[in-house]
């Protein structure tokens, strides 16, 4: 009962984009294709004001998988419906061009920059007058009234500790629940962070198909991190989740697992592919670090994060708004101006379980509709790209 | 009354600590998916977010929360004792399988 009424009040406003997907902020990007064009693209930046340059520091010489992930993370940014248009550079124009491609079939405006044969201030020049006029354009854009079903979204946890398995995570499962019931596509991923509890990510696989999937990426992510000759003892758990109280991989995971809730996975994917909406619970193999699995969900089409924290990680997106989630009162009390959402109170029994999920779900609503997250206003824009293997 | 520590099943042998605990300390644990609260006299020191230990283990004990398996003592804990890295160890990864190199230390992630 108390969830259909949570349901029929949430008043959702969103940008809705030429493809129809829907977006709960409207940035118009500079995206460099290679680290020789991050300088343009900040001078971009700089000049435009609302323009928003995506440096990273890669691009150059790669080559297969690798490639291809950075292209579709890339295009996926263009893509992914918080963007109203993107301004493309690159040092030489056919790779620009394939990025950009990539993001017109969407719809929407784009215009591609090459810095070889006019150099970075011919290309600052023209690239800021494309840049400006796209961001008056997105000025114009009303909100308009969306439904939770057209949104995708994704959760993760970072710094983990106890308070996460016993309270954060458990609210966050809950919520996650609500909203899958109401249609929403939620990804979640960490897959070396499932061990110990991948069995039971595989019992909620929707298919028997879909269960050797997971399984199969996911002993290929073991079997990847075993063939360097090492385990990741010392690594994971991370020296902040053994400080919180964390002692092996097996307890981190099973509280990790917690805030995917109980609804089963509808889908199986890898790095960065696109996520629609109404997929429900999906799974999307990725690293557990927490800017390179952040931005892996921004690439696939997440709109907004919920991210719960035991220590404190501070993390956020340039395009899309991480809420983070925190029960631990050391860290809401140390950090507070990092955490949106705090649990202290669940924690110790105060507030129950419904209540603190109703609390995530107030806070969910109200950042759709264009209330800044903490991790917005600090500029916590960290934008991280997965590298499989050495560049050629 | 305020919740000192909990445990995830009344059936784990070990429970968290919801606030920074002192040796000596009387304790009535709940699980959040309730039963019988387990009464548990603390040892050691136990600080937020860590866990103790709901009954004696013995060394190489497979030790259970969430009702699964989370690891494994190195040393024998007793009921009411501190339960961390220096005397519980993944069953995953390297364990037990010495053909291997020994582990890399790395910095956290």
């Amino acid at each position: 009962m108390a969830r259909k009424s949570v349901a029929k009040v949430l008043s959702l406003t969103g940008y809705r984009r030429p493809n129809g997907r829907v977006g709960v902020r409207n940035h118009v990007l500079v995206l460099p294709v290679d680290d020789l064009s991050n300088a343009a693209a900040e001078g971009v930046a700089r000049l435009i004001n609302g323009a928003m340059a995506l440096p990273h520091p890669y691009g150059r010489l790669q080559f297969g998988q690798d490639l291809e992930l950075t292209f579709r993370t890339l295009s996926g940014h263009g893509t992914n419906p918080n963007v109203y248009g993107a301004v493309v550079i690159g040092i030489e124009p056919k790779w620009a061009e394939r990025v950009a491609s990539a993001i017109a079939q969407s719809g929407k405006p784009v215009e591609t920059f090459s810095i070889e044969r006019h150099g970075d201030l011919n290309v600052i020049n023209m690239a800021s007058r494309a840049a400006y006029r796209m961001v008056q354009e997105a000025s114009e854009l009303k909100r308009e009234p969306i439904e939770v079903s057209e949104l995708v979204l994704s959760i993760k946890c970072g710094e983990s500790d106890p308070t996460l398995g016993l309270a954060g995570n458990k609210a966050q499962g809950q919520v996650v629940d609500r909203l899958v019931d109401m249609g929403a596509s939620v990804i979640f991923g960490e897959t070396s962070e499932l061990t110990g509890g991948e069995h039971l990510i595989a019992n909620r696989c929707a298919t028997p198909a879909l269960r050797r999937q997971f399984m199969q990426m996911y002993n290929d992510y073991i079997r990847m991190i075993e063939a360097q000759g090492v385990d990741l003892l010392g690594s994971q758990p991370t020296e902040g989740n053994i400080r919180g109280g964390l002692s092996t991989i097996e307890e981190k995971a099973l509280g990790n697992i917690q805030k995917t809730g109980s609804r089963p996975v509808n889908a199986v994917l890898d790095y960065a592919e696109p996520v629609p909406p109404g997929q429900g619970l999906v799974f999307m193999n990725s690293s557990s670090a927490g800017a390179e699995q952040v931005t892996l969900c921004a690439a696939a089409g997440s709109v907004l994060h919920f991210f719960t924290t035991g220590q404190g990680n501070v993390v956020g997106h340039p395009i899309m708004p991480v809420i983070k989630i925190s029960p631990n009162p050391i860290t809401c009390g140390t950090m507070s101006e990092h955490i949106d959402v705090k649990l202290p109170d669940l924690l110790v029994g105060e507030i129950g379980l419904e209540q603190a999920a109703d609390r995530i779900m107030e806070v969910f609503v109200r950042t759709v509709n264009g209330r800044l997250t903490a991790a917005e206003l600090l500029r916590h824009n960290e934008f991280v790209l997965t590298k499989l293997y050495p560049s050629a | 009354m305020a919740h000192r520590a909990l445990a995830h099943k009344i059936t784990d042998d070990v429970a968290v600590a919801v606030a920074d605990l002192k040796a000596g300390e009387e304790l009535l644990i709940h699980s959040l998916e309730g039963g019988r609260p387990l009464k548990v006299r603390l040892l050691e020191d136990v600080p937020l977010g860590h866990k103790l230990a709901l009954r004696d283990l013995p060394v190489g004990h497979v030790v259970i929360e969430y009702g699964e398996p989370v690891g494994q003592t190195t040393q024998a804990v007793r009921k009411g004792g501190y339960v961390h890295v220096h005397n519980l160890r993944t069953l995953r990864w390297n364990y037990g399988q010495p053909q291997k190199p020994k582990s890399a230390k790395k910095g956290g992630k």
